[in-house]
């Protein structure tokens, strides 16, 4: 079973105070993650591979699968508050993507609002975090990568049906992975593409530039 | 010359006294947390985005109050941030003042909102001031070659 080499868990934070990145960026590097810092949300989508965000049209369909993911992501903390797309806009559009709803989303807010906790919590965010993080917050994110890690791995069972694409995914998983979507066969057996994966003349790179928007 | 031990204790009472009248709270302490060698300027570099930050919010509070239709919705998107940025470094009374500020803004209150101004105005140049002795104080004890001792 192929898995992700070991490594660092790798935060995305999303906030548009400089300040507060700043704080977010120490706590996490504190507690040894990796982290990409970005000062909006059409930016994190931008990062995570995704179209980018046209405010100006708030229909943009921008659930495009991701299959250009260039860096693994963990989980994406994100700030409540911020002009243009919201940290709650943000969630939604990570949670409608087929590629990027199983990356676990905290929200962090400085202002406690029942009704807006419990609204991020239905559309999928793991946790609220009132603002400012401190580092016992912090603490409380491994076990959500390691769920969602964890799920990945099941998910790349043969038996399992292989409809939503994996985060964490081997290098040779991701070119199956763009194989099966080059060959057209949704229903494609993955036990039978992971063999076409492993056949030596198959080489080739990694990234080739696909963009599908 | 003061020596090392007098200078500790000089910074620890003033540091005590700024958490005693208010000044900062828990918060700061946290900074200082995230402080290590790896970042020994950390929490300098923050409270120094924090003073141009609050000085660019200040600036843009006075131009929003001094329209003759006052944009509520503009101001309080002004406090909002500063509110943000006091109580993430824990500039504890920039920090209370802008949540009664806030209060006038959704009263669209004209009065209590110049008067918050003036406030705010008033507290983040004390803790702006307090703040900068204190980072005084400890260069002092750098360059004296003594640790700073932590809270």
């Amino acid at each position: 079973m192929g898995m992700a080499t070991e490594s660092q868990f790798h935060v995305l934070a999303v906030d548009d105070s400089l300040i507060d990145r700043k704080l977010i960026e120490r706590l996490l590097k504190t507690s040894s993650y990796q982290v990409t810092t970005v000062d909006s949300g059409s930016k994190a989508l931008e990062f995570l591979g995704l179209q980018e965000y046209d405010p100006s049209n708030p229909n943009t369909p921008s659930v495009s699968p991701n299959i250009n993911q260039e860096v693994e992501v963990n989980l994406i903390i994100t700030d409540y508050c911020m002009p243009g797309m919201t940290g709650y806009d943000l969630l939604k559009k990570i949670k409608e993507s087929s590629s990027l709803r199983n990356i676990p989303v905290v929200i962090m807010s400085s202002e406690n609002v029942p009704s807006r906790i419990s609204r991020c919590l239905e559309e999928g965010a793991e946790e609220f975090f009132l603002k400012p993080v401190r580092l016992s917050d912090v603490n409380r994110l491994k076990p959500h990568m390691m769920k969602a890690k964890c799920k990945d791995q099941k998910q790349e069972k043969p038996e399992e049906d292989s409809e939503k694409p994996d985060q964490l995914l081997s290098q040779q998983q991701e070119e199956e992975q763009q194989q099966q979507q080059q060959q057209q066969q949704p229903n494609n057996n993955k036990r039978k593409s992971m063999e076409e994966g492993l056949s030596p003349d198959r080489t080739r790179p990694r990234y080739s530039g696909l963009t599908v928007v | 010359m003061d020596s090392v031990t007098q200078l500790q204790g000089q910074l620890v009472d003033y540091t005590t006294s700024l958490f005693n009248e208010g000044y900062l709270n828990d918060q700061y302490t946290q900074l200082q947390q995230l402080q290590d060698e790896s970042n020994p300027d950390f929490v300098v570099e923050v409270v120094s985005l924090f003073f141009e930050d609050s000085e660019r919010l200040l600036n843009e509070l006075d131009r929003a109050l001094d329209q003759q239709s006052l944009d509520f919705r503009r101001v309080d998107s002004h406090v909002h941030q500063l509110k943000g940025s006091s109580s993430s470094i824990g500039a504890q009374r920039v920090q209370n003042v802008c949540i009664v500020f806030r209060n006038f803004c959704e009263a669209q209150n004209v009065e209590g909102c110049l008067q918050c101004l003036q406030q705010v105005r008033h507290e983040y140049s004390l803790v702006k001031n307090k703040l900068e002795t204190l980072f005084k104080l400890e260069q002092k004890l750098l360059a004296a070659r003594g640790s700073i001792p932590t809270q």
